[in-house]
């Protein structure tokens, strides 16, 4: 029972890891570029909550300099993970670039299909 | 004023650079920019390294806030090294860029490429020189935003292929190194490094400490392709533009490690990495993989960039050897491996772009005879050739020395056979090169090839003669990277 009161205590952690894994594996298992970018952006989206859970404080408010409020939730993993979302956006949007070239220079997008074109490769 | 906020000017001239460089639009004028700018950033460097070596740690609040809630920026001089690696590199190569990048990038995109060279070298520089852990994932993130881009610019359409491998796996090692900061920063509460440092001691959990550290390791580790993460390297230096494959395969890998260095060593502290796990055991074991699966693997390359590269690889393993050994002489010849090979592969990289320039290629046909016709080139090439081998009297050879000497310290004589071993390898890789070059007859495109131009010749020439002078006088680069090593080792903040 308290193994179980551990687990739902922790949900937000699970989900987060869940995510985390479920980006890594669409990564490795698609072949599909834009598809593994979805996954490398679920992954990344992953690691945002793992900043912020820890950020929140039930009960907390905004930080507010007042005698009123004196639980506020810490506003830095916010500000850190806007700016990993920025991060974020302007990696995929460069690997969406980089899918539609690979689209125009090889007709394809399927990780096997360009690979038998270009042994090399 | 001036002298105050130069650390910061160092980041943010080459940031406005980039900027500039988009703005003006004209290649040829991006292109001066971006050499106004290499030029005054190594100058910043030498004198914090002055002001570093004369009176110690620098510490620069940004924006006047001041640390550890605001963000620092921190030089002692493990940065100070970097930082006038990265920029000297960037100074000496530029004047090459014009001819090699007007043959190979068109016209609209030169301007693009200059802003890419220049946001990627502020990406670098700033990783170097911030003491705040996250700031430098912004940083770094910068530099391989930057790189991605960069390489995607080459002719070939595998360039294309090459930079996306490489965006994915880059991708997946700077979210490895955000979660184990995220970890670091829920057990202690900061984010600069220093303090960090300070306040682990007081951490009552040390698992998650650990987890972070390995997180950290193998995130970082695939931003340096460390073997057996090196996959994205070979591609991505053989598709690139010539000059961006001679800037990434001399800076790029430096800063990451860099970046590894400043956590093992000044954040965590020799005790926590090498003390409980067999962290030491295990860098040593996939450096000799490199050293030999990498340098084996380039024995059989016809494409004498991509042989490069896997040579890089082979490299990377002595530098993180040097780290493993974990002692005063071992981490000297990391750290000194650090510029020793940037300047060798530099050189190597700018004389096959010579190369690329006259014959639009570099396989290994296209070297037949090619010392008759350029030998100026082909000399360098063997010079820095050597110093890859390590040879007695070029850079290469100090920092097999110090390896050797490590190696000795702790007892393991087959090391130092490994070493020689390794050298051999590369040998068979650089003679090859070397014996088509001088033992063939030239034919087809070759006859027709001559000494690449004047501009390029001495960027590449004054990298050449450095992997010798290096060679010979250590006191810049030895001398310093032992300073370097005896720090890290005591913990000095």
């Amino acid at each position: 029972m308290a193994a179980l009161q551990e687990l739902v205590n922790h949900y937000n952690h699970w989900i987060a890891v869940f995510l985390m894994v479920a980006g890594l594996y669409v990564v490795v298992a698609r072949g599909n570029m834009v598809k593994k970018l979805v996954g490398l952006s679920l992954f990344q989206t992953s690691v945002y909550l793992i900043y912020l859970t820890p950020g929140k404080i039930i009960g907390g408010t905004a930080p507010i300099l007042s005698d009123e409020f004196t639980v506020y939730s810490n506003p830095l993993p916010h500000v850190l993970i806007l700016t990993a979302i920025v991060v974020g956006i302007a990696t995929i949007a460069l690997g969406l670039a980089l899918v539609v070239r690979i689209n125009e220079a090889f007709g394809s997008i399927e990780e096997d299909e360009i690979f038998e074109k270009d042994v090399e490769a | 004023m001036i002298v105050d906020n130069l650390p910061a000017l160092q980041v943010i001239v080459p940031l406005l650079g980039a900027i500039l460089c988009v703005l003006v639009r004209r290649g040829w004028l991006a292109w001066f920019i971006a050499l106004v700018v290499s030029w005054i950033v190594p100058l910043i460097a030498v004198a914090l390294i002055l002001q570093v070596l004369d009176g110690g740690v620098i510490s620069y609040a940004m924006g006047g806030w001041a640390p550890p809630v605001g963000i620092e920026y921190r030089v002692d001089l493990l940065s100070a090294f970097v930082l006038l690696l990265i920029s000297m590199v960037g100074a000496v190569m530029l004047p090459y860029a014009n001819l090699s990048v007007e043959s190979e990038i068109s016209d609209g995109k030169r301007a693009w490429f200059y802003a890419l060279y220049l946001l990627c070298m502020t990406g670098m520089l700033g990783i170097s020189i911030t003491g705040d852990a996250f700031n430098a994932f912004v940083f770094l993130e910068v530099s391989s935003l930057s790189t991605y881009a960069m390489i995607a610019l080459g002719k070939d359409r595998r360039a294309l292929l090459a930079a996306y491998q490489y965006l994915i796996m880059g991708t997946i090692g700077a979210t490895f190194y955000v979660i184990a900061i995220g970890i670091l920063y829920t057990m202690t509460g900061t984010l600069n490094m220093v303090d960090m440092s300070g306040r682990l001691g007081d951490v009552a959990t040390v698992r998650p400490l650990f987890a972070a550290l390995a997180f950290l390791t193998v995130g970082i580790s695939l931003k340096f392709a460390l073997f057996p993460l090196h996959s994205w390297l070979p591609n991505a230096y053989a598709y690139a533009p010539t000059f961006a494959t001679a800037f990434l395969a001399s800076t790029a890998t430096k800063a990451a490690v860099y970046l590894i260095l400043r956590f093992f060593f000044s954040v965590y502290g020799v005790a926590l990495v090498f003390g409980i796990h067999p962290i030491s055991e295990m860098l040593i074991a996939l450096s000799l993989m490199a050293m030999f699966g990498a340098s084996i693997v380039a024995v059989y390359q016809d494409n004498i960039k991509r042989m490069l590269a896997y040579s890089s690889v082979a490299q990377i393993g002595y530098i993180t050897l040097g780290f493993g050994l974990a002692n005063v002489p071992g981490l000297t010849g990391g750290v000194v491996h650090l510029a020793n090979h940037a300047v060798t592969k530099g050189a190597l990289f700018l004389a096959v772009g010579g190369i690329v320039y006259r014959m639009g290629a570099a396989h290994l046909d296209d070297f037949k005879g090619i010392g008759k016709k350029m030998p100026l080139t082909m000399a360098g090439f063997t010079i820095a050739g050597l110093s890859i081998i390590g040879v007695p009297g070029t850079a290469g050879f100090i920092s097999k020395w110090y390896l050797a000497i490590a190696a000795l310290e702790h007892g393991w004589g087959w090391l130092v056979m490994l070493l020689v071993l390794s050298s051999l390898i590369s040998v068979i890789y650089i003679g090859r090169v070397v014996e088509v070059a001088y033992f063939r007859e030239p034919e087809g495109k070759v006859m027709n090839a001559t000494e690449m131009p004047l501009s390029m010749l001495i960027p590449a020439w004054v990298m050449i003669l450095a992997t010798i002078y290096f060679g010979i006088e250590t006191s810049w680069t030895a001398g310093i990277a032992s300073q370097i090593a005896t720090d890290l080792l005591a913990g000095v903040q």
